[in-house]
């Protein structure tokens, strides 16, 4: 499904894919080529060509981010038992050590891809792609990709995902959006999760981390739940649904793809 | 952490940048950093210093311009420097700001040195 796109960069075609920069002399006479590139040129090409795989076949992707042990894999479970029968869910995991989140998935009936590049310590869009060819997007409508567990790198690597969900839950502490804003920035809904042991803590705050939120100027829509008793899942699923992308605009971008690269 | 993995991308474009030029050697790397790009610019400093070992950019010198971080109000319009963790407008208070900058993370430079004939 790839060969078709032609973006793929190799030493052949890459002169097409980026210029190679304006050269110039300095005025010590030295040579200077201007170039503006993000540092992570190759990713970002790559996270395009994967949000392509997406558009082209419908899927909404899901780049799920968090602290180790924020919820995520239960998170998705309690998804997968809400939303299961009715959408078609697929998972990509980045537990890079074990299999084990996989196999958690596997055992709800939905197929789950393990990425196993060693401890990397966050997820690329090459990895993601690798793992894309394992499935068959035709057969998704949601694709959750669970990213390694870490508030810092994962934030810097577009994965070609539509959105960002970041899950913080409520033994981390509500100031996590002061101390991580790289993360929370990005983060297009924000999942505040365990809220059942809420009660236990006592100085878990949700208002503090919304307004911690909106000071990082960021309007994303925030869910308090537990997948533990299913409190506020609703919400959080209803909002999922309605992030779906219509089938009959995929096929619109499906023609308008073939144009573009023929 | 993932500072390694950013410099070896870079390190790529720079040589790409040096072959296609017909450059031997890179004398320095320019880059735009912004605080919210999530590069510790010390840390991609020392990831340069072990990864450019054997490539073009062996002896070249890493330069970088750190950028602030400014938004722009959607309600009164006018401009602020702010924090990383405070993007809010200094003028009326809104939270409803757009980062102008401070999330850089841009090669924006290269100086190269090109043998001067090859035949
Ligand atoms: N009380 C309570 N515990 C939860 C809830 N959600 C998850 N947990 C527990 O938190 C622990 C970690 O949950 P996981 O879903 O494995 O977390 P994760 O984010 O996938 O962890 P990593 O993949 O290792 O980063 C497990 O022991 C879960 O049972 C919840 O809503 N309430
Ligand atoms: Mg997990
Ligand atoms: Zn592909
Ligand atoms: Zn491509
Ligand atoms: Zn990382
Ligand atoms: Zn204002």
């Amino acid at each position: 499904m790839c060969d078709t796109c032609g973006c793929n960069v190799t030493p052949g075609n890459e002169n097409l894919v980026q210029a190679g920069g304006k050269l110039a002399s300095t005025s010590s006479g030295r040579d200077s080529v201007e170039v503006l590139h993000g540092l992570l040129h190759e990713n970002d090409h790559q996270a395009q060509h994967n949000r392509e795989h997406f558009e082209r076949h419908g899927v909404l992707a899901i780049n799920l981010m968090s602290s180790p042990g924020s919820g995520k894999t239960r998170l998705l479970e309690a998804t997968i038992d809400d939303l299961g029968r009715d959408k078609r869910i697929a998972v990509v995991e980045g537990d890079l050590e074990t299999e084990r989140d996989a196999m958690r998935i596997r055992e709800k009936g939905v197929p789950a891809i393990q990425i196993t590049t060693g401890s990397a310590c966050h997820l690329d869009a090459h990895m993601v792609h690798d793992a894309l060819h394992r499935l068959d997007l035709d057969a998704v409508d949601i694709l959750f990709i669970e990213n390694v567990g870490n508030l810092v790198c994962p934030a810097s690597f577009d994965l070609g995902q539509q959105l960002n969900v970041v899950l913080l839950s409520v033994t981390e502490g509500d100031d996590k959006p002061a101390k991580y804003p790289v993360m929370f920035r990005a983060a297009d809904a924000v999942v505040i999760s365990k809220v059942d042991l809420l009660p236990y803590l006592g100085d878990f705050e949700p208002d503090r981390a919304r307004r911690h939120l909106r000071e990082l100027a960021n309007a994303a829509s925030l869910f308090e739940l537990s997948a533990q008793t299913g409190e506020g899942l609703g919400a959080w699923c209803s909002w999922l649904l309605a992030q779906i992308p219509q089938r009959d605009q995929a096929a619109v971008g499906e023609r308008s793809f073939t144009v573009t690269s023929a | 952490m993932h500072e390694l993995a950013v410099c070896r991308s870079l390190l790529r474009q720079v040589e790409r940048v040096a072959m296609q030029h017909g450059a031997d050697e890179v004398a320095s790397i320019h880059l735009s950093i912004g605080p919210l790009s999530g590069i510790e610019v010390p840390l991609l400093e020392q990831a340069f210093s072990i990864a450019r070992a054997g490539t073009v950019a062996e002896g070249a010198e890493l330069v970088t311009s750190l950028k602030g971080v400014r938004v722009r109000c959607g309600r009164c319009d006018k401009e602020s420097a702010v924090t990383v963790n405070r993007l809010v407008c200094l003028h009326c208070g809104d939270w409803r700001t757009q980062l102008v900058s401070g999330d850089e993370m841009e090669l924006t430079r290269v100086e190269i040195n090109i043998p001067e004939t090859v035949n």
